[in-house]
């Protein structure tokens, strides 16, 4: 009978708490003579980097009473399906961070504003055009527009156990004269001893990787015909990366084939204890690295390899606005204030990824020998837009096709020949649905 | 010998179904370093309580977690509420018209979420619950209902009628026979159905990000995602931590309300 009476009491507590709390609704209209309010949909995550989001909107909203912006933390897994109801139900937020690849989709479909104009001068041209193609997508009605303003993109770089590489008295690379795929290959058996390997390519998500790193022999991996239909292709100049890692693994076994399975960080603890000496990785991982690696461990950044040319492919994080935001001139001052150079040098010390904005670039922040970001800044130099990103298709080509194919590849179970055959093949039959 | 084998067989379970709650203790009290040693350890070399501090220190977890409690609660005291009656009128009055009512009860179980995700954001959004605790508890107690409704009318299936015909013939109504003689024996399927609602209300992530944009009115389950990044990648200490203290709410509401999870109450109701 306790029981009953308690349940019947938190119930009553509970209705009461559940339908006195809610919120003001998504839109974000102000009534005359009150402050414009503006939400700001942030994927921010590590510690340092929602810490100095959280700063600079504390920071906005202090200088600029008459624009709030209300902080809402999101989570990158999800962003995407959250934003597609959102958007449907015109309740999206009116400033949103998303990536690159993301924000196609969205243009096309009339959600994001086109913000060529908008754009203030000063940040337009302090971040690249190089960056700036990476948010450039058709409108869907034959136009193109800007549909996002770019602000930190990654790099793939090489991070080395500093104690094997000065063992194996290979050259040291630096981002003026980085190895060549030859070099980093014999760089890689050198540092091959025992149960020890020279590197560990963790495959678990080997799409972003593999494509980004084709374009150092000039591999796209898609082509688009005169008839204006894209295709995929997997020729000489695509296969290139992927027989190297292969051999690597295979034919030099100076790759840990242990590693294939795992997730970008989840080599670490064999990493730490010297099972292997080189990891390629995105700048990014070098935060897990500083804060996880135990004491005395010594690592380096190197840059990534070199083959025909240094590129790699690259896709930008974005502040976009919703195309049914209320105060879109507002959402761009913010947008414009949160991404100048001394701010986009906060962001990216707080994400360890790259700042798109030139002046960001060289702040003594992104400049600096600790913990790589020398190598690392320096490497954005290499950054093109990455041949993927504007591809209708690429999404499910990348989850249903390339995915599956680049495990097994790698995994030794299919010739090249196979995973060429099938990426090409089953990848049309893919991007013909989109293309209709 | 065979009870020392149940013995065993009986810690085996209980070690397995108490791992994922001792690693993730294990893990909320391990710094950086620890967690990524290559050879993990069950106790923590150098524990630490900074994984609870951050975690607590960046996120409103008290308040989410109050705000899910209300949810989770106001959810299966609903569920429960609207599934008894109509699991007693389907259990009991069989004909065409209940049949086609288990049936739509079934299929509605089919249909994928995601199809059904942004008409419901629609209607809430129309009905002005977007973005508010009664609009989340609207939507978990529609996902909730159907298999309620479902669970509970096979308990009261397991009601011998005989029981009921007994009573109307010492003289109860229809309604006291209800109360009186099919509602105490119901107890275990309404708590069992109260936890099942709970723990769904409780856990539930979609609905609720899709829902809940003001961040005073975000539950556990989007405050916990916060400490995870792109494909994968987590701050492990926190996520831990959180995690922790967000499993203890339900294992108290579990530890109250499984006293009256029992069986046999009906044994030999019916005899001779």
């Amino acid at each position: 009978m306790r029981i009953t009476s308690a349940l019947a009491a938190a119930a009553i507590v509970a209705l009461t708490a559940a339908c006195g709390s809610g919120g003001g609704g998504g839109s974000s209209s102000s009534a005359p003579g009150e402050p414009v309010k503006i939400n700001f949909l942030s994927l921010a995550w590590q510690k340092e980097s929602v810490a100095a989001n959280k700063q600079l909107v504390d920071e906005w909203n202090k200088a600029n009473p008459n624009i709030q912006v209300t902080y809402v933390q999101g989570s990158w897994d999800n962003v995407n399906d959250q934003l597609v109801t959102q958007f449907a139900g015109g309740t999206a937020p009116d400033v949103i961070h998303n990536d690159s690849p993301a924000l196609s989709g969205f243009a096309t479909d009339g959600y994001l504003l086109d913000l060529k104009d908008k754009v203030p001068a000063e940040l337009k041209s302090d971040i690249p055009q190089a960056a700036w193609d990476t948010v450039t997508f058709g409108d869907g009605k034959g136009g193109q527009g800007v549909y996002g303003v770019p602000f930190l993109q990654e790099s793939q770089v090489i991070i080395a156990n500093k104690k094997l590489l000065d063992a194996s008295k290979v050259r040291i690379p630096t981002p003026d004269n980085p190895w060549t795929w030859d070099e980093f290959s014999e760089a890689a058996k050198k540092m091959t001893e025992g149960d020890s390997f020279g590197v560990a390519w963790p495959m678990k998500s080997p799409v972003n990787k593999t494509l980004n790193l084709a374009l150092n022999f000039g591999g796209t991996f898609f082509q688009t015909g005169a008839d204006g239909k894209t295709t995929v292709k997997v020729g000489p100049e695509e296969r290139e990366v992927l027989q190297r890692i292969h051999d690597q693994l295979y034919k030099d076994k100076s790759a840990d084939t242990d590693a294939l399975g795992m997730g970008t960080a989840d080599p670490l603890p064999a990493f730490f204890k010297g099972k292997f000496a080189l990891l390629p990785a995105g700048v990014f991982l070098r935060q897990q690295v500083a804060e996880q690696a135990p004491d005395g461990f010594e690592w380096v950044t190197l840059p990534g390899p070199k083959g025909t040319t240094a590129q790699q492919g690259a896709v930008s994080q974005t502040l976009s606005i919703a195309q049914d935001s209320k105060h879109p001139d507002e959402a761009m001052k913010f947008i414009a204030f949160f991404l100048n150079g001394p701010n986009q040098a906060k962001l990216a010390k707080g994400d360890w990824l790259l700042p798109t904005s030139q002046s960001a670039a060289a702040d003594p922040a992104m400049t600096t020998e600790e913990n790589g970001w020398d190598v690392a800044t320096a490497s954005a130099k290499n950054l093109v837009v990455a041949p993927f990103l504007k591809v209708n298709g690429f999404d499910e080509w990348k989850s249903k096709v390339a995915t599956p194919v680049l495990q097994e590849f790698y995994a030794n179970k299919i010739t090249i020949e196979e995973a060429a055959k099938r990426l090409v093949d089953e990848g049309n039959k893919v991007l013909e649905r989109y293309q209709r | 010998m065979r009870r020392l084998s149940q013995y065993v067989a009986l810690v085996a379970y209980i070690v397995f179904l108490a791992f994922p709650l001792v690693w993730l203790l294990s893990t909320a009290l391990k710094t950086p370093q620890e967690m990524a040693l290559a050879d993990p350890t069950w106790i923590p070399r150098e524990p630490t309580l900074a994984n609870f501090a951050d975690a607590f220190g960046e996120q409103d977890l008290v308040g989410a977690a109050v705000r899910s409690l209300g949810v989770a609660l106001a959810s299966s005291l609903i569920t429960v509420l609207i599934s008894l009656p109509a699991a007693y009128a389907i259990a009991r009055h069989r004909g065409l018209v209940n049949r086609i009512a288990i049936g739509w009860v079934l299929v509605s179980q089919v249909f994928p979420f995601i199809l059904i995700i942004i008409p419901l954001f629609m209607i809430l959004r129309d009905l002005e619950l977007v973005n508010t605790l009664p609009g989340l508890v609207v939507v978990h107690v529609t996902f909730t209902l159907p298999f309620a409704l479902w669970m509970l009318q096979g308990y009261v299936r397991a009601v011998p009628p005989e029981l009921e015909e007994a009573a109307a013939v010492d003289g109860a109504t229809r309604l006291r026979s209800i109360v009186k003689v099919v509602a105490p024996l119901l107890a275990p399927g309404v708590v069992a159905t109260l936890l099942f609602a709970f723990i769904s209300s409780w856990n539930e992530f979609m609905f609720a990000l899709v829902i809940l944009q003001n961040p005073d009115v975000m539950t556990l389950p989007l405050t916990l995602v916060r400490f995870t990044g792109p494909e994968g990648v987590a701050r492990l200490g926190p996520l831990a931590a959180a995690s922790l203290m967000a499993t203890i709410p339900s294992l108290i509401f579990f530890a109250i309300i499984q006293r009256r999870l029992k069986s046999g109450l009906m044994a030999g109701a019916v005899k001779g």
